[in-house]
């Protein structure tokens, strides 16, 4: 397959950036988004030019490191995968794919397709301490916690903070990421103990680190990789404001 | 507690949710009064009258300016955030994410038209009206066509059959209505999900619920209008000369 892609380059985060045009040919259909990033730049550096910078790490999805906005969705045109579980066969041979960075105040371009998403890790160490028993491993049945709440909570733990949400959010918001976090602790008695503060220390930080506001769109939950649902966002801001109102 | 409602993005939003829904209970309960004028003319001067420039009603008015107010500048507020929060950066390609509803975009875009026609109401009608009776007079004279009639400012059905004889007012009150539908089919079920009052099993019935109030809101005004524009002879004819019982 062959593809015509425009890619966002930028030298540093100073620098303004422009599209660039490159041509990649004789793609298998099997190969990785990503993989086909390191054609692409493979071809890059044998001509001496240099290659494009973009985030990835584990390549299967999990790592939340993979981001780029292509052809207007955040991690592709697929539903419910990360970049790096997108396949060149769900592209048209001959298609122009446009990729880009995460677009977010909060997110600034380092380099390329790369951008600073340690906002996420503020707002994350923002969120504290989880009160649990240290030492030997406890008993894994000592806490019942009912299958309901188990789920809820996993569903929501399985957020890997990879910044679609913002990114896709026309506000800018990093709702579905924080409710994500306090939904996923708030929904176990290991984590429930701290909840109104964690509820309160991440939006906190949230707002200070220039995170928009939700409009409750609910276009992050489309294009979240993990398919989180904005039902997290309600308990989150149901959280928040008993939180406030006890105050 | 005294300013998260001021410097939180989720007590903004509380805000909003508030006063959206204190004013969808009033646009229901408006639109109820007009209801009156399909079974009575003089019913619905016995509401003007009630709604005069009583007491009661002037503390209303005061509370309702005050509501859309605040949900007007939040909204503002909000936006200019969230135009900094999104940078100035942004993206050559977009599209529309799935499930995601052209109204819930484009809030502010239909407030601004929900003003611009509220003026325009204003103008209509609580201008010859209440603010009529809150300067002390007891009447006003219109030029309805091309005649300056003295009329009372209780006289609502009067107007309103004058006002809607004109098939352009009724446009641009249609045209006005379907901007509230909008409006209303993202706001009602929104302001569930900011004060936390939702989750999957209810964003299906939420957004149902949504879209009967809004069209209700679209049909019960819409009736008022299109019956008064074709009855208007009739009831121009039939209230002109009504003054209110002492």
């Amino acid at each position: 397959m062959n593809f015509t892609l425009k890619i966002w380059r930028q030298k540093d985060a100073k620098s303004h950036g422009a599209f660039e045009t490159y041509k990649v040919s004789d793609i298998s259909p099997d190969t990785s988004f990503l993989e086909m990033m390191d054609i692409l730049n493979n071809n890059l550096i044998h001509e001496g030019k240099e290659p494009v910078a973009f985030d990835h790490d584990c390549r299967e999805g999990i790592c939340g490191m993979c981001s780029l906005h292509i052809n207007g969705h955040a991690h592709g045109p697929e539903q419910a995968v990360t970049t790096c579980q997108i396949y060149m066969r769900k592209f048209r041979d001959g298609q122009t794919i446009v990729i880009e960075p995460w677009r977010s105040a909060a997110f600034p371009v380092i380099k390329d397709l790369v951008v600073d998403r340690g906002a996420y890790d503020k707002i994350l160490q923002a969120g504290g301490f989880v009160s649990v028993r240290t030492n030997s491993v406890p008993d894994g049945n000592a806490i019942p916690i009912p299958k309901k709440d188990a789920d809820e909570s996993m569903d929501a733990a399985a957020c890997v903070g990879c910044g679609a949400c913002a990114a896709t959010c026309k506000n800018g918001s990093a709702m579905l990421f924080v409710a994500a976090r306090v939904s996923s602790l708030a929904k176990l008695p290991q984590g429930r103990v701290e909840g109104a503060r964690r509820a309160k220390a991440m939006v906190a930080k949230m707002d200070e680190l220039g995170f928009g506001n939700c409009t409750n769109t609910g276009a992050c939950q489309a294009e979240c990789p993990k398919s989180i649902s904005i039902a997290h966002i309600a308990r989150l801001n149901r959280e928040f404001l008993s939180a406030k109102f006890e105050d | 507690m005294s300013c998260f409602l001021t410097n939180s993005s989720l007590g903004k939003k509380l805000v909003m949710s508030v006063t959206g829904c204190f004013l969808v209970l009033f646009i229901l309960f408006h639109m109820s009064m007009n209801i009156t004028l399909l079974f009575s003319p003089e019913a619905y001067n016995m509401v003007c009258e009630f709604l005069g420039a009583n007491w009661y009603a002037l503390v209303g008015t005061v509370i309702l300016v005050a509501g859309i107010a605040i949900h007007f500048i939040y909204a503002l507020m909000l936006t200019v955030d969230n135009y900094r929060a999104r940078g100035k950066q942004r993206y050559a390609v977009t599209v529309k994410e799935k499930g995601v509803e052209w109204a819930s975009k484009n809030m502010l875009l239909l407030g601004w038209i929900i003003i611009g026609g509220l003026a325009l109401h204003l103008i209509h009608f609580w201008s010859k009206m209440q603010l009529v009776e809150i300067m002390g007079s007891h009447y006003f004279t219109p030029e309805i066509d091309g005649t300056a009639t003295v009329i009372n400012p209780a006289n609502g059905a009067l107007l309103v059959a004058y006002t809607f004889s004109k098939w352009y007012n009724v446009l641009i009150y249609i045209l006005w209505l379907a901007a509230l539908w909008f409006h209303l089919t993202h706001g009602v079920w929104s302001m569930f999900q900011s004060v936390g009052w939702a989750n999957d099993t209810w964003y299906p019935r939420l957004k149902c619920i949504a879209k009967i109030v809004a069209t209700l809101v679209l049909l019960g005004f819409a009736v008022v209008l299109i019956l008064m524009y074709l009855n208007s002879g009739d009831i121009i004819a039939q209230m002109s000369h009504w003054v209110p019982e002492a």
